[in-house]
């Protein structure tokens, strides 16, 4: 005889990414070693913001990258190496984000025992990467001028799924239309106590600021 | 655009909820989805035909419940819903709001078919 069963699941759909992501935020622990997880649309100068921060913390710090590309291209992983540090690129084959799986075989390639911070970049993408966890301590977004200000409206799950906004490309504010008191309040919707910092990497403008958070945010992490 | 990873899992999990009770067939799988999760139903439909052929599942109707956002004002503490756009408190116009649902995430149920007799 045949019956009809009802099942209750109540899982979340992601749980398998979900469970890999809190081996890795163990495994950082561990290490000892802040993961950052860095989001953006593609142009809003993650690399750019990546290799800035290295520039001014690699003498006091040892940082190692993962790079998330949806192709084989290692043009960024070689602007990283070609500084002395270890990289590891993470080629997606097309995939629209990194999941915690990826991120667990690019840690496993890096000297974690040597590293304070390892900075994730994840695929230019202001959708998809939002849905999956990495087990990095914080996820930062990096916006950009260019983008318009009406991308909290259209992004709700990024913006709500950050712990840090970097307001990227401020020296373009005076070239092109927008409006920082909309995108704020867009921001503050979501995500009301979400930290930001407005920096230009041409500029340097506001870089100081995110190096005092960086290095205190490493501080909380090894010390509370 | 990330549907194929997900819908993947809605497999995985209901085939593991469907072994585990010695199902024959799934016939139903019930998802509740949020506003503020980003999800495009078609696609998960599209790859499920797909990806779902050759187990217990391949005949398994895909059922999605959409949760509208949940906000409370935090000027005014009125609780509205958004099932569109944001939008600021209705009543005080405030964006000092703060988000009380909308990113659910889950399979919620499945329902199977058993040859077991009582």
């Amino acid at each position: 005889m045949t019956k009809t069963i009802h099942i209750t699941v109540a899982e979340n759909i992601l749980r398998a990414n979900d469970e890999i992501a809190a081996e890795n935020k163990l495994l950082l622990k561990n290490s000892n070693v802040l993961a950052l997880n860095i989001m953006a649309s593609p142009g809003a100068g993650k690399t750019s913001f990546i290799l800035k921060t290295i520039a001014l913390l690699s003498n006091i710090y040892h940082i190692g990258v993962i790079e998330g590309d949806t192709s084989a291209a290692t043009l960024d992983a070689d602007k990283v190496t070609s500084l002395g540090l270890p990289a590891v690129q993470i080629n997606t084959g097309g995939n629209c984000h990194l999941d915690a799986n990826m991120v667990q075989n690019g840690l496993m390639k890096l000297p974690l025992a040597d590293l304070d911070i390892v900075l994730v970049e994840n695929v230019g993408n202001l959708v998809c990467p939002a849905a999956f966890k990495l087990g990095t301590y914080k996820n930062v977004l990096i916006a950009s001028i260019p983008e318009g200000d009406d991308k909290p409206y259209k992004y709700p799950a990024m913006y709500s799924a950050v712990d840090v906004l970097v307001i990227n490309k401020i020296d373009l504010l005076p070239y092109i239309p927008f409006n920082m008191d909309y995108y704020i309040d867009g921001v503050r919707m979501l995500n009301p106590d979400l930290i930001s910092f407005p920096v230009s990497c041409t500029t340097d403008a506001g870089l100081p600021a995110w190096m005092d958070w960086l290095e205190n945010t490493l501080h909380e992490y090894r010390y509370n | 655009m990330h549907e194929l990873a997900v819908t993947e899992s809605i497999l995985s999990i209901a085939l593991d909820y469907a072994e585990r009770s010695h199902a024959a067939q799934v016939t139903d799988i019930h998802l509740v989805i949020g506003r503020l999760s980003s999800i495009v139903d078609d696609s998960v439909s599209f790859y499920w035909e797909i990806i779902s052929r050759d187990t217990i599942c391949s005949s398994a109707a895909l059922h999605f419940t959409r949760l509208p956002a949940q906000l409370i004002c935090l000027d005014c503490h009125t609780e509205y819903e958004v099932d569109q756009d944001l939008i600021p408190c209705p009543k005080c116009n405030s964006v000092k709001v703060k988000v009380l649902s909308g990113n659910e995430f889950r399979v919620e149920s499945i329902e199977i078919t058993s040859e077991e007799n009582d």
